[in-house]
């Protein structure tokens, strides 16, 4: 058996058997709802009907109802791909590198950042959509043959990468997360009483017996799965950033882009991880799965990529000095001190200064500071893509087509609408669904469980 | 009459001791129900490593196959463009600009070809009907199923052979 040092910081708090991470995760979703629950639900729907009736508006019209010009052609829609597609990074970061590096932390948070990640990139995929304007022939991005009425599509062109791997990633992840939920919905199917969600979580469950040989097939496949998909993420947001990197517009046309754009993107989608799950223990009372040491953890890797955001800002600025090249300086010095200043400030405090507070032990350990920084940051990851794309293109090599770009209600609504969709699908997740990964956390029940370990330590 | 013993343990480590005296008496055990992957017990009821890595290797390469030769026909063969002057006359001087999809597309079908693979081989797809022996196996209970069909001894034998371990449960169903 695999022995843990006594010394480590118990994963499971409390006096648990198997029996009880079964009850606790499977009790809330056979109880009734909670008032607060209730609430947040109504809430989130009330915004998320606000949002694709504003969707709805714009397809109906055309883009010119957003804030769009001739100068700044891409704003806030490009800006909220990116800030999701960002979010949706950490859910496959924590359930496919952290289990290549056997990261036992890791159990009681996939699922439902596997989850958020899903969601966030169906959030991200409606963006390039609707600024397509006429979504009806979305299809287009897909190589057809020529009597769809458009040539072959460009294979050189990133926005090209990128059809191919938004669509890889959001499949990829989906199948991920349902492979792993496929035995946890059998647990659920076994336990339910009433005949009609028996029903449904035995469809769900596709039959699902938990025999040896399973096992070692599931084992298997989550093993391969997590090995192709830690590259997979890599590409992702690395193709994302040549959107920009790949141009020619001074402040977008940087080798730094890709590395610069995937820990900016784990950044973010780890504080959005501590947002959720900062309510979810608390209203689903996992307390004792989800404790002060995971919320460390996951500090510790904002840090991290914090301060290598931190250092990217920095070196931009460095080099569109020492390069020499005036269209690039005149960009960064636009930046933090041109009509867009303002944002460039907000996106370094936010991202820069504010996450190196984790350094002191007693902010890292708090659970208010977490909650407050994650929501710091995501603040400050929005700001960075608005800073990146509209100040990069609101002043270009000829001054009389200078502009600035003014958000109208519908840019407003559309992105404030994604944010009430995303809560309204997650809110579900967490009342249907098994919020944490019962059959793995009952694999590291023995090694780190606070019972298991002063047993281990009395001998 | 040919019979099938379902012994439940409440432990997986007691499941792993029983298991291996079991084998040791030549006892072969069928099946094992658990909540969770119990790890180490495949060698001792000769569970072998599955094969799905290699699959899943051979559904990647299927995919950087047809990726690289959609491509060469998209992009060079059928309507080659010139595109801001980049080279996009063969294959290998446009290769740079391919490995992105040809990655993607590779990963796209190693990872769904894999877990068709999966499910189809587990016999686990949607409105397929649960066979586990009790309800308890997906909670916190384990069980190792054992038939006189697949051993020499008798079924009296293998009964007390199983009494023998530390078990929590057992029961015994005639088998048509």
């Amino acid at each position: 058996m695999q022995k843990e040092a006594a010394i480590r910081e118990p994963l499971i708090l409390g006096n648990k058997s198997y029996k009880d991470i079964t009850d606790d995760v499977v009790g809330p979703i056979q109880g009734a709802a909670p008032i607060g629950w209730k609430i947040m639900i109504t809430i989130s729907s009330i915004i998320a009907i606000y949002g694709v009736g504003s969707i709805l508006y714009l397809l109906a019209t055309g883009i010119g109802v957003w804030g769009l010009n001739k100068t700044v052609g891409w704003a806030w829609d490009i800006t909220n791909f990116v800030w999701w597609v960002g979010i949706g990074h950490a859910g496959t970061l924590i359930s496919a590198v952290l289990l290549l590096f056997r990261q036992k932390w890791r159990m009681a948070i996939n699922r439902s950042a596997e989850a958020m990640t899903i969601f966030a990139v169906i959030m991200a995929a409606i963006f390039p959509g609707i600024h397509m304007g006429r979504i009806w022939v979305s299809y287009w991005v897909l190589p057809l043959p020529n009597q769809f009425g458009s040539l072959w599509v460009n294979f050189n062109s990133p926005l090209l990468w990128d059809v191919f791997a938004i669509s890889t990633y959001f499949s990829v992840s989906l199948v991920f997360w349902y492979i792993g939920l496929i035995p946890d919905f059998a647990t659920i199917r076994d336990r339910m009483t009433k005949p009609l969600a028996k029903k449904i979580y035995g469809v769900l469950s596709f039959g699902w017996s938990g025999r040896a040989k399973h096992w070692n097939r599931f084992e298997e496949v989550s093993l391969v799965l997590a090995g192709i998909a830690t590259p997979l993420v890599f590409s992702v947001h690395s193709i994302v950033s040549m959107d920009f990197a790949t141009a020619v517009i001074p402040g977008w046309h940087t080798t730094i882009f890709p590395p610069y754009f995937v820990s900016g993107a784990v950044f973010s989608g780890f504080a959005m991880v501590q947002t959720l799950l900062l309510i979810m223990r608390k209203g689903m009372k996992l307390e004792n799965y989800i404790h002060v040491k995971h919320v460390e953890y996951m500090n510790i890797v904002i840090i991290v990529t914090g301060s290598i955001v931190g250092v990217a800002y920095l070196t931009e600025l460095f080099i569109s000095w020492y390069s020499g090249v005036e269209y690039e300086s005149y960009a960064f010095i636009n930046r933090f001190s041109g009509p867009y200043s303002w944002a460039y400030w907000i996106m370094m405090t936010c991202n820069v200064i504010t996450p190196q507070l984790y350094w002191f032990k007693k902010i890292r350990r708090s659970l208010v500071a977490t909650f407050i920084l994650s929501i710091v940051v995501n603040i400050g990851m929005w700001f960075e893509r608005y800073v990146i794309i509209v100040t990069s293109i609101h002043r270009d090599y000829d001054p009389s087509s200078w502009g600035e770009f003014h958000p109208t209600s519908v840019d407003v609504g559309i992105f404030v609408g994604t944010i009430g969709i995303f809560f309204t699908l997650f809110l579900s997740f967490a009342r249907f669904f098994p919020v944490l990964a019962l059959n793995e956390l009952k694999t590291i029940l023995k090694t780190s469980g606070e019972n298991f370990k002063k047993q281990q330590a009395k001998h | 009459m040919k019979k099938v013993f379902h012994v439940m343990y409440d432990d997986d480590d007691t499941l792993k001791e029983a298991a291996s005296a079991l084998v040791a008496k030549g006892i072969r055990v069928k099946d094992v129900f658990s909540p969770f992957p119990v790890h180490g017990i495949d060698p001792i009821i000769g569970v072998k490593r599955t094969r799905l890595g290699i699959a899943a290797f051979m559904y990647a390469t299927t995919g950087t196959t047809l990726a690289l030769l959609g491509m060469w026909y998209f992009m060079i063969s059928d309507w080659p463009m010139n595109i801001g002057g980049k080279p996009s006359f063969s294959l290998i001087e446009n290769l740079p600009a391919f490995i992105p999809v040809t990655f993607e597309f590779s990963v796209l079908c190693g990872a769904h070809g894999m877990c068709i693979t999966y499910l189809l081989r587990n016999g686990t797809l949607p409105g397929m009907p649960a066979s586990n022996p009790d309800p308890r196996t997906t909670d916190d209970k384990f069980v190792m199923e054992i038939t006189t069909e697949q051993n020499v001894l008798s079924a009296d034998d293998l009964e007390g052979a199983i009494k023998d371990t530390d078990f929590f449960e057992l029961s015994i169903k005639d088998y048509k």
